[in-house]
């Protein structure tokens, strides 16, 4: 089986779902020509037309309006939006018209549009192309919210994000595109929208995270003592969450530390935290901790290592919560 | 609803000209019935049936009317939140659009959207909608469709046009910028047809915008060909806007037109006016299109009576009451069935007290 990377493992299972349905079409800022700003849909507009894989105007408000109108009319548009920051143009187009239609329209009309966005930091790129703004669109009833961290689930859940009938936001954590290579299989495979992956299993300590920090948690495995037995796990769909994997591993630990890259204010380590404290209050060892960004702006490169929830604080972390 | 049939006029002669009078007297019927419909709606607002906020529609019927009527049943339609005109003109039951307003299961969307909220799907309505401006990217898209259709999918070879309506508030919004931007780019067809009431709101139109007189100008910008309509007479709405139309859709691009027209209510029905005076609101109502077209059928194409008008609104008084009747007697959503319905398609867990996803109960109207 071939290995491949996280952006080898989208571009072809963008590929692969433009070829199968005729209704997929790719548009964003330099998506076709350039192959887009990290090349994720490189040979994509040389494959299937300047048709199907629209360079647009640099305007985001726009490239996500016109591809909930294309979704109304059936189509399968999969916009690109360059980085998280400039997401916020077509907030207004996400939150107030795509989360929207179905209830609006009595289930008549849906949006299956899957909006790809890389995201977080660990890239040495500045704030607006670095942040993890993963909680703003899971507070938005009606959108779906996916941010997977290895090519395999990449590929499973943007065919399966494509296929949906409704609105989903595909996060990419960029510190991964490149980062590593795994076997992803060349058929056609689905990775389910709303289930989370038990990365480890393990009996003393559950550390739920998603996206880059999921590397920074393996990571801290390692350096932990041997007789530590964690449980990992990566959420994948950050809304609708799955909250029944959680709750089990909870249940079975007793302790539970969340790792996420964005800020810890209203982030989703203080709703994990509180659907822990709702369904496994009485089997809880310790108070859930929480392993984030501060409550600041995202700092350019030189502290960008000390904001984001790097292994050594979730050392700390798991630590603390075992000794409680 | 509003489709016209037509003979080639005679040279010389106006477009309108070659409508049949069958189509003409279906004209004034829907504009009537919108007219009645608002004078309805905004009686159930002061007695409180109808909750949230209510944008009317009276003053503008040519607009909807004559737009629609230029067109095809498949052409795309979407509009703002002053949409019950557009609704009624696309062929809404009016009991669907009552009822929504009144916040009842029978409404087009079970009630839970309101009056900004029309959506029609077998009428090729695809919304109002409530943020100034937000639906223009839509109506790109729409068009997008349209021609992704004929061209790539190949699975019609009609040619279709979109119309996406806006008020002139909306000339200023960023979205609305970026939406021509991409139609004149990607030549898209889709005609904005601004209906220029002259206020946004409170704001007249010469202290919001730029060029107030030459909006065409603004489209130029973008490559876009523009038109100005006398929006009080439908019939001049017909004569100047279906060759436009009919241009934009054989040349599959996009259209601007400043549709001149002017709300008799305020902008929604909390509205103390202190913008204008009385004698503008009347000074319009004297050129008022319902009256103009009664007067054209009766005195001109001589296919109209003093006692078939007077027959003909009886029969819509009738059929709004109805109407109203309707939304009264109907049942509000029910809590179990219907406030955790219809938000996504997996069922989620924490999403609902339930604990699953539930399509609601679908609308016999529509």
């Amino acid at each position: 089986m071939p290995e491949l990377n996280l952006v080898q493992a989208i571009n072809q299972a963008l590929a692969q779902e433009m070829e199968r349905d005729e209704r997929v079409v790719v548009l964003g800022e330099d998506v076709g020509l350039n192959g887009g700003v990290f090349r994720v849909t490189e040979g994509l507009q040389a494959k299937f037309g300047r048709e199907r894989v629209v360079d647009t105007p640099l305007a985001e408000s726009g490239i996500i309006g016109a591809s909930i109108g294309l979704a109304m009319a059936d189509m399968r548009p999969v916009p690109e939006i360059q980085f998280e920051g400039f997401l916020g143009p077509a907030y207004d187009q996400l939150v107030n018209h795509a989360a929207r239609f179905r209830t609006r329209t009595r289930g008549a009309i849906t949006i299956p549009m899957t909006v790809r966005v890389p995201v977080g930091g660990g890239i040495h790129a500045p704030e607006l192309h670095s942040d993890s703004p993963e909680a703003i669109y899971s507070h938005s009833p009606g959108l779906k919210v996916l941010m997977p961290s290895t090519p395999y689930d990449a590929k499973g859940m943007l065919l399966a994000a494509i296929r949906d009938p409704d609105p989903c936001i595909f996060f990419e954590p960029k510190r991964v595109y490149r980062s590593f290579k795994e076997e992803v299989p060349e058929g056609d495979y689905e990775v389910p929208i709303g289930q989370a992956k038990v990365v480890s299993e393990g009996d003393d300590i559950t550390v739920v995270t998603w996206g880059a920090p999921v590397f920074q948690c393996l990571a801290a495995m390692d350096e932990l003592p041997d007789d530590v037995s964690v449980e990992l796990i990566d959420l994948r769909t950050i809304y609708p969450m799955d909250t029944d994997t959680i709750i089990e591993s909870v249940r079975k630990t007793g302790r539970c530390v969340v790792v996420h890259e964005a800020p810890r204010t209203a982030g989703m380590g203080a709703e994990i935290a509180t659907v822990i404290q709702e369904a496994c209050f009485l089997h809880l060892e310790a108070p859930v901790q929480r392993v984030t960004g501060f409550d600041t702006v995202m700092p350019y490169y030189k502290l960008e290592l000390d904001y984001l929830p790097e292994s050594p604080r979730i050392v700390q972390a798991v630590r603390e919560c075992l000794a409680y | 609803m509003s489709q016209a049939t037509t003979s080639e006029p005679a040279a010389g002669k106006r477009p309108s000209d070659g409508l049949s009078d069958e189509t003409l007297l279906k004209w004034l019927y829907d504009m009537q019935l919108i007219r009645e419909f608002e004078t309805r709606t905004m009686q159930a607002y002061q007695q409180a049936k109808i909750g949230g906020f209510c944008h009317i529609y009276s003053g503008q019927e040519a607009c909807a009317v004559g737009t629609i009527g230029s067109v095809e049943h498949d052409d795309p339609v979407v509009t703002a939140y002053r949409d019950h005109g557009h609704a009624l003109a696309r062929g809404m039951d009016p009991k669907a659009c009552m009822a929504e307003m009144f916040g009842k299961i029978t409404g087009c969307a079970k009630g839970k959207g309101g009056s900004m909220h029309m959506f029609d799907k077998p009428n090729h309505l695809y919304g109002g909608h409530g943020i100034v401006g937000a639906q223009t990217p839509l109506g790109a898209g729409l068009a997008f469709a349209t021609k992704y259709e004929r061209e790539v999918l190949k699975t019609t070879d009609k040619k279709r046009v979109c119309l996406c309506y806006l008020g002139d508030g909306a000339l200023n919004q960023g979205a609305f910028h970026e939406a021509q931007n991409l139609a004149g780019l990607f030549s898209l067809p889709v005609i904005y047809i601004v209906e220029n009431n002259g206020y946004s709101m409170g704001t007249s139109i010469a202290r919001g915008t730029t060029m107030p007189d030459q909006l065409t100008l603004k489209a130029k910008g973008y490559g876009i060909e523009g038109l100005e309509i006398d929006g009080m007479s439908v019939l001049d709405v017909y004569d100047k806007f279906k060759p436009f139309a009919d241009a934009c859709r054989d040349e599959q691009r996009p259209g601007f037109v400043d549709l001149k027209t002017y709300r008799y209510q305020g902008h929604s029905m909390s509205d103390p006016q202190k913008y204008r005076t009385k004698d503008e609101v009347e000074e319009f109502k004297n050129r008022d299109s319902i009256a103009n077209l009664v007067d054209h059928l009766m005195n001109k194409r001589e296919c109209l009576s003093e006692d078939e008008w007077t027959e003909m609104q009886k029969e819509i008084r009738e059929r709004v009451k109805e109407a109203v009747k309707f939304a009264e007697e109907s049942d509000a959503p029910g809590v179990e069935e219907e406030l955790y319905s219809d938000v996504m398609v997996n069922p989620s867990k924490n999403m609902s007290p339930i604990g699953k996803y539930i399509e609601g109960a679908k609308n016999p109207l529509l």
